[in-house]
């Protein structure tokens, strides 16, 4: 079975700080990784790929390749990198639009996998969006994921529970972290990754997509602003004997309507 | 005087003003000119609130609905919808427009009663036996017709594992923007959709605007504002006959968790225990407590780490983000990793042995003791009346 992953680059932390002389956010020395419930997605593939392969894919800067170097680590038949000035700034909807154009590109497939969603804009709409532009079903928030003759059955996660979903492959999943444990790649792995394997370079020369649905400008949001939520400053601090600031602290919640009068 | 509001990143729950004028979080209000006024516009606290007419409904300007997606479940609404159409209510006064909900579904039963009564004006209605249970394929084509055709200015859904999966395949389909997981909306002085959404786990807030129509959003259950339900307001309903295809994917079973699953981030109230327990058995006080003001129990990492409670309890970065009304934290030193999760709470009461803990930095009311003292000395506070 041919798989096909999309991954994507992120900061390897969410405690991002805000440059207050640009507005933007400080990437400098924050390490990057691959998201971690694309990680997830990968090992999924390479669980139920059986004699097919597995190609990951991304979007991104150039140094975006440091994360196909890894999934290639861990196991993955073939990479692609998605990279060009013209992508640069796309949301969600642009993103989907580009890495529809580089599934068509790549040919034949049986599976799409995808992280649920990513640590940095925290979205989930990626996953989706693509699967309406390739005409595909999707199933999201998969925990399970069982195979038989050309069928899928998964687990999706509801808020209280979760649901048994099945369809006909060719589907595309999005995947939760309950999904696997993600293997480590090998010494081995790494070395060859590194400086033996090759990772295919595709721009808007080769997918051709249209310019006005790609990159910032075709983008239909924008980002107005980004700011830090301030944190609380330091409250009241209540003194007396545990019973008076007990009673104290009840009557103030029942005058602020925060708990109920009984 | 100047109509002004707190602004939403203002970390507490109010300001003082001056002269006695004290303004809350969510109030709008006339507050007369002083230095402490015009200090808090300047630094941002407070923002100079735009002129609303109070709008009674009959200057609609036609075309430009604000539609709330109804999601439902087993026939029932989920609560996210009546927030959702408490925030479409606060917007459409701001626009002059309508607030429609839309809703798919087995039977009417009394559904669009529900929804008139907590704000919508219109109600569009699909009954159909095949509407009964979501399905990602026959739900996106039935909404994104009807938006094709209605052309409302603005649509919401939940931010659910159902409006999760819904509002992206229908943007890309009608090529529009949308807006994960947002916590606050406004209208700028354009009329447009200001969304305000957390990223990297709500250490970053992000405000952003779209460009197309409609501009449409997931709104995370739990922020937004429920009107009280009015059942002598009125609405109109419309039935609306859908062409449903037969979805490519079929649900073969619904499966509720045995044990009810926890749901921090839509609980009001949470009251999160921590190592100042010292023991497993002293979270039944917790417990009592919670059951007593109808609040949900949370816990630090280190406790669920000691197995003393279970792993969706959790909250901080590796567990849930919540944003309750009140968040009571019992004996949990506050490390950075659980404030991520709790510090935009409206208010927190923190109780903690160490007076120097971390917890207190963050806390509106703030307690040195134990624990296991100051808890049942609440309990009786509360049943003592």
């Amino acid at each position: 079975m041919n798989i096909i992953v999309c991954i994507k680059q992120v900061p390897g932390t969410t405690d991002i700080k805000i440059d207050p002389s640009t507005g933007r956010l400080k990437r400098e020395g924050v390490p990057s990784i691959i998201n971690p419930e694309d990680k997830n997605a990968i090992q999924a593939a390479l669980d139920l790929k059986g004699k097919g392969k597995v190609t990951v894919m991304t979007m991104g800067p150039p140094q975006a390749e440091d994360a196909l170097r890894e999934a290639l680590a861990i196991g993955a038949t073939e990479a692609v990198l998605l990279s060009d000035m013209k992508f640069a700034g796309s949301d969600t909807w642009a993103t989907a639009n580009i890495l529809a154009a580089a599934v068509k590109k790549i040919g034949k497939f049986d599976l799409i996998l995808c992280g649920r969603e990513a640590i940095d804009g925290n979205t989930a709409q990626v996953g989706p969006q693509l699967a309406e532009n390739l005409g595909l079903p999707q199933i999201t928030y998969v925990q399970k994921i069982e195979l038989d003759n050309g069928k899928v059955k998964v687990e999706r996660e509801l808020e209280d529970g979760y649901e048994i979903v099945e369809t006909e492959l060719p589907v595309l999943l999005t995947v939760i972290k309950e999904l696997n444990e993600p293997c480590y790649p090998s010494l081995n792995g790494i070395y060859e990754a590194f400086h033996k394997r090759e990772i295919k370079v595709l721009t808007n020369k080769d997918l051709n997509v249209d310019e006005e649905r790609i990159g910032l400008e075709a983008s239909p949001t924008f980002v107005k602003k980004v700011f830090t939520p301030e944190p609380k400053g330091q409250g009241t601090m209540l003194e007396g004997s545990v019973k008076d600031i007990a009673k104290e602290l009840i009557k103030k919640l029942k005058e602020k309507e925060i708990i109920q009068k009984f | 005087m100047t109509k002004v509001k707190l602004n939403d990143a203002y970390p507490n729950i109010e300001i003082d003003l001056g002269m006695g004028n004290v303004l809350r979080k969510g109030e709008t209000k006339d507050i007369p000119e002083s230095y402490e006024l015009k200090q808090a516009i300047e630094l941002g606290h407070v923002e100079v609130a735009k002129e609303t007419k109070k709008w009674d409904g009959k200057n609609a300007k036609k075309g430009s609905e604000i539609w709330v997606f109804a999601e439902q479940r087993n026939n029932k609404i989920s609560r996210v919808v009546l927030e959702l159409l408490g925030a479409a209510r606060a917007l459409s006064e701001k626009l002059s427009v309508n607030v429609a909900a839309v809703i798919l579904c087995e039977k009417d039963n009394g559904l669009s009663n529900e929804l008139i009564a907590y704000g919508a004006d219109k109600v569009y209605l699909a009954e159909d036996a095949r509407l009964k249970d979501y399905q990602t394929d026959v739900y996106t084509k039935a909404i994104s017709d009807l938006v094709s055709e209605h052309k409302p200015q603005i649509v919401i859904y939940g931010a659910t594992h159902i409006g999760r999966d819904l509002a992206p395949r229908i943007s890309q389909r009608i090529s529009t923007g949308l807006t994960a997981d947002c916590t606050c909306l406004d209208i700028d002085e354009d009329d447009l959709l200001v969304q305000t959404k957390p990223a990297f786990g709500g250490n970053i807030m992000a405000q952003i605007k779209c460009k197309t129509k409609p501009q449409m959003s997931t709104v995370r259950p739990g922020v937004m504002k429920m009107l009280p339900n009015h059942k002598k307001r009125k609405g109109s309903v419309v039935k609306i006959r859908l062409e449903i295809a037969q979805s490519k994917t079929k649900v073969i079973d619904i499966i509720k968790s045995a044990k009810k699953r926890v749901n921090l981030e839509e609980s009001g109230i949470i009251i999160s225990g921590g190592r100042g327990l010292c023991e497993k058995k002293n979270f039944e006080m917790i417990e009592k407590f919670a059951s007593l003001i109808g609040a949900e129990v949370g816990a630090s990492r280190a406790v669920v780490d000691e197995g003393w409670i279970k792993e969706d309890h959790q909250v901080g970065q590796t567990g849930k983000t919540v944003r309750p009304k009140l968040y009571i934290a019992c004996g949990i030193s506050g490390a950075i990793q659980h404030r991520a999760g709790m510090q935009n709470s409206e208010m927190i009461i923190a109780i903690n042995k160490d007076p120097n803990a971390m917890i207190f930095q963050i806390a509106d009311y703030g307690i040195v003791g134990d624990v296991k003292e100051v808890i049942p000395a609440l309990i009786k506070a509360i049943e003592g009346e």
